[in-house]
């Protein structure tokens, strides 16, 4: 939007209100466009390039949380590790607290994943991703030919792509936490279970193969 | 281990991550500027293509519209007038002159009369036109099948693209062309409409003819177009990736 002055300001619109988001959204770096050139791949406004890094990445996204996924039921991951337990919910609240005030758990606690973790995990893995795919997919005209079902769930293209913002913008918020999360407990051994599936518990100092 | 150790780790941590966020996304824009990079992200175009393609019915019809679902206005982007004298003269003349011609791998090449066009059969159809920008737009589009025209000249064996030529240049003078498979040709959707919404297509909307090729993205549709030629090969045509916008990066397959 370009004011009386001559200025130009980047204006976004949010159900009806307006905000100036001049420097992030609308207008960065001297010139219009979406998004900062920092948070943009490539950073030149090219949107053929940003396409061919796109749709190259959203396949190994999709064949990575497939395989995720078989082997996450198939080897009970899922339901032993991921889904929240009766007890998990009963003690929400002492969790939601243990958060906040940034208190970890150590010990024997921290080799099971708590009801936050949990409900968190779940609701990107099966929630957040899965919705980052379907929608994507549903602004594709091929594969609206194809599923037509797509469009009537999301209620049309331009919802779908509201919704694939919404959703991927939650997950990448998810990934900022968890990875300040893994920071604070213990980058080192965190990154080692995860790759290797051993995670080192302390106690008093003295360390134990878990 | 002493708190203030866990501090500075924490300190140390944190000044990594983001001094390798930096590295990562600077190292982003160096791998688009290599020359194996980008090649590789264009695999992706292929895998698509080959996806899209078996799950998709052949002719199975892109979605279609309800008349209320009509959007109130219809952007026109890209080139909105060829804006070359020879054109303009089309215009004067209400396009009494403009004559389509279907050469190249085909038996039987021929050219048709804008008015011999509208005198064969015709489809109507309201459409969803999905721009590579992100927007989209509802239209009622009415023309000629191409596979009509192409079951008449009866292409070639050989014959795997057909190209769209027309009549609208850049600012560089470089003009406008686009192409999809001959196959492709043969949906009942893809058609060379001369309407929309009921009335005579306007300049900015392509007049007199312009494709709509529904299953696909808004740079397949050519405007202004005067001639398809059927080919075996993209190269040599144009900057040989077989369309305008192709030949500045974006992908020939434009399913999503």
């Amino acid at each position: 939007m370009q004011t009386e002055s001559g200025e130009i300001r980047g204006i976004t619109t949010i159900l009806g209100h307006q905000f100036d988001t001049t420097g992030m959204l609308g207008y960065s770096d001297g010139m219009r466009r979406g998004f900062p050139a920092w948070a943009t791949i490539p950073s030149a406004k090219w949107l053929a390039m940003g396409r061919q890094w796109h749709l190259f990445f959203a396949w190994l996204f999709v064949i990575n949380g497939l395989m995720f996924t078989a082997y996450a039921f198939a080897s009970r991951h899922a339901t032993r590790d991921l889904a929240p337990t009766g007890k998990d919910f009963r003690g929400i609240g002492k969790s939601l607290r243990d958060h906040l005030l940034l208190r970890h758990p150590s010990g024997k606690e921290s080799k099971r994943y708590n009801v936050l973790q949990r409900l968190a995990y779940v609701t990107v893995l099966f929630i957040v991703a899965p919705l980052i795919a379907l929608t994507g997919l549903a602004m594709s005209p091929t594969i609206d030919t194809a599923f037509p079902w797509l469009l009537t769930i999301f209620g049309g293209r331009q919802a779908a792509r509201t919704i694939h913002f919404v959703a991927c913008f939650s997950f990448v918020g998810f990934i900022v936490i968890h990875v300040v999360q893994v920071i604070l407990t213990g980058f080192f051994n965190n990154i080692r279970s995860m790759v290797t599936g051993w995670f080192l518990v302390q106690h008093k100092g003295v360390g134990h193969e878990a | 281990m002493k708190p203030e150790h866990a501090m500075e780790r924490r300190r140390f941590l944190k000044g990594a991550l983001g001094a390798a966020s930096v590295v990562a996304l600077s190292g982003c824009d160096n791998l688009t500027q290599s020359s194996w990079f980008p090649s590789i992200l264009n695999k992706a175009e292929r895998w698509t293509e080959a996806v899209q393609r078996a799950v998709t019915p052949r002719d199975a019809l892109a979605k279609e519209y309800r008349e209320a679902d009509i959007s109130k206005m219809f952007p026109a982007n890209g080139n909105t007038d060829p804006g070359t004298e020879q054109y303009a003269g089309h215009v004067a003349r209400n396009f009494s002159g403009w004559m389509l011609e279907v050469v190249g791998l085909v038996q039987a090449p021929r050219s048709w009369s804008l008015a011999a066009l509208k005198e064969l059969p015709a489809r109507t159809q309201i459409t969803r036109h999905d721009c590579v920008e992100g927007w989209s737009a509802i239209g009622k589009w009415t023309g000629i099948p191409v596979g009509d025209l192409m079951r008449q000249v009866e292409p070639l064996p050989n014959a795997r693209y057909a190209v769209f030529h027309c009549a609208d240049v850049d600012d560089e003078g470089v003009a406008y062309y686009e192409s999809i498979a001959v196959a492709d040709c043969y949906h009942p959707q893809t058609i060379l409409a001369y309407e929309l919404n009921d009335a005579p297509l306007d300049v900015p909307h392509g007049a007199p003819l312009r494709l709509r090729f529904e299953r696909q993205l808004g740079y397949k549709q050519a405007k202004y177009v005067t001639k398809i030629a059927l080919a075996e090969s993209l190269a040599g045509i144009g900057g040989g990736k077989g369309g305008y916008w192709e030949d500045q990066g974006y992908e020939w397959y434009a399913g999503i």
